[in-house]
């Protein structure tokens, strides 16, 4: 995966109980920042604090041992790291940590920025067009023919095309800037302003593939009459940047698009796998 | 003893999400919330992403989710609920709370979840 997502994670236990002595709330503060913003996760723990398990990933335990600890050690499937923190400063601990990462051979955190759509199912209705319009394989069907995200990190970051245009406001990025596609809840005027950008493809005559094969086919055709290269090319600029505009498409996604033929393939057998899901029985 | 969820009363486990990997979340409202959390001693999960742990399917969001009382720290609560079901662990809205650091100033988290800190010495 691109992301790394089959990778196992390390955690790390901020140990601050009995046998270790605590940080100051400030120092806490500072490495717990630290920690987070290299990409592991932290769970603080104190005496008689809830411990939480670790689901077979690997563990580093930190903190200001007053005794000596095994440098490593394990508990069922989790591999567990000790090290005593006493004296280090917040860079150091980090490093630490980092350097336990690399023996691991363990997920590198912020290798993948995670944006990819996420499916409102109370607003949902299955209708498939998410799985039509996109070109990279994020969508898939479920056995019991619902639609679902399958393959998160094919999505293209900062792209929430498919967002705009589920008829039923259905999809979230809960990265992305505005609502209701951010997940902030959906208004009558969401639902109005939704409405008009997916008559973004009805205006382009109902499919927006089909669109851009015609305009594509016509500056062909154009170019061949005419010889004008650069009136063919202006013609397909301001189609792509109406769209890229109109659905907030991050240029970097233009520029990774399939080839004509890829796309009208993929067109072709994602309506083919959304029209057996709606099929009475029908499934993947 | 610090917040209950809807008269429960175990105190719920706090998870704070950091929303390390977008600017979307105010880094101050962030800060302040984790400043607070670190200052008050209680015991805490912190994570960088909930987003990355629901694209990883995380056995560990099931578990959040199965928690008795849970306070979750992150954004807006729609888009929580939808990306804990998307890793399969299912929100119960008796027992989960879910605080939005994208819209609600920090004090006012702070006082959602350490409300004696309100009592002042």
């Amino acid at each position: 995966m691109k992301g790394g997502l089959d990778l196992p994670v390390l955690r790390v236990a901020l140990y601050e109980g009995r046998g270790a002595v605590p940080l100051e709330a400030g120092e806490r503060f500072e490495l717990v920042r630290a920690l987070l913003d290299k990409g592991y996760r932290v769970t603080r723990i104190s005496s008689g604090g809830a411990t939480t398990g670790c689901d077979g990933n690997t563990l580093a335990v930190l903190g200001r041992f007053e005794d000596e600890q095994p440098e490593r050690a394990r508990d069922g499937d989790t591999e567990v790291y000790f090290r005593n923190i006493k004296g280090l400063s917040t860079d150091e601990v980090t490093e630490l940590v980092g350097a336990i990462r690399r023996e691991g051979d363990l997920h590198e955190p912020g290798s993948w920025k995670p944006w990819f759509p996420v499916i409102d199912f109370d607003r949902c209705t299955n209708c498939m067009q998410c799985l039509s319009f996109c070109l990279f394989d994020v969508y898939g069907v479920s056995k019991d023919g619902k639609i679902q995200v399958q393959y998160e990190d094919n999505c293209k970051t900062d792209c929430p095309a498919c967002s705009r245009v589920c008829p039923d406001v259905a999809i979230l990025f809960p990265k992305y800037r505005h609502g209701p596609i951010h997940g902030g809840e959906v208004n009558n005027e969401d639902l109005r302003r939704e409405a008009m950008k997916v008559d973004i493809s009805a205006l382009l005559g109902g499919d927006i593939y089909q669109a851009l094969r015609d305009r594509s086919a016509k500056a062909k055709s154009r170019f061949s009459k005419e010889r004008d290269e650069e009136r063919a090319l202006k013609e397909r600029k301001k189609c792509l940047s109406k769209l890229q505009k109109d659905l907030d498409i991050p240029a970097e996604v233009f520029a990774s698009l399939p080839t004509l033929v890829e796309i009208q393939e993929k067109a072709r057998t994602a309506q083919e796998r959304a029209l057996a899901a709606m099929q009475p029985g029908g499934d993947s | 003893m610090i917040g209950t969820v809807k008269g429960t009363e175990v105190a719920p486990r706090i998870v704070y999400c950091r929303c390390a990997y977008a600017r979307v979340v105010p880094a101050d409202v962030k800060d302040a919330v984790l400043e607070s959390l670190s200052e008050s001693g209680v015991d805490f999960d912190a994570v960088p992403d909930l987003c990355e742990m629901s694209a990883r399917k995380d056995a560990r969001l099931k578990r959040i989710a199965e928690e008795s009382s849970v306070t979750i720290l992150a954004c807006y609560p729609r888009a929580v609920r939808w990306l804990f079901s998307a890793a399969g662990a299912k929100l119960d809205s008796n027992r989960a709370r879910i605080l939005n650091m994208r819209e609600e100033p920090a004090d006012t988290i702070v006082r959602e979840i350490l409300p004696a800190s309100e009592d002042g010495p």
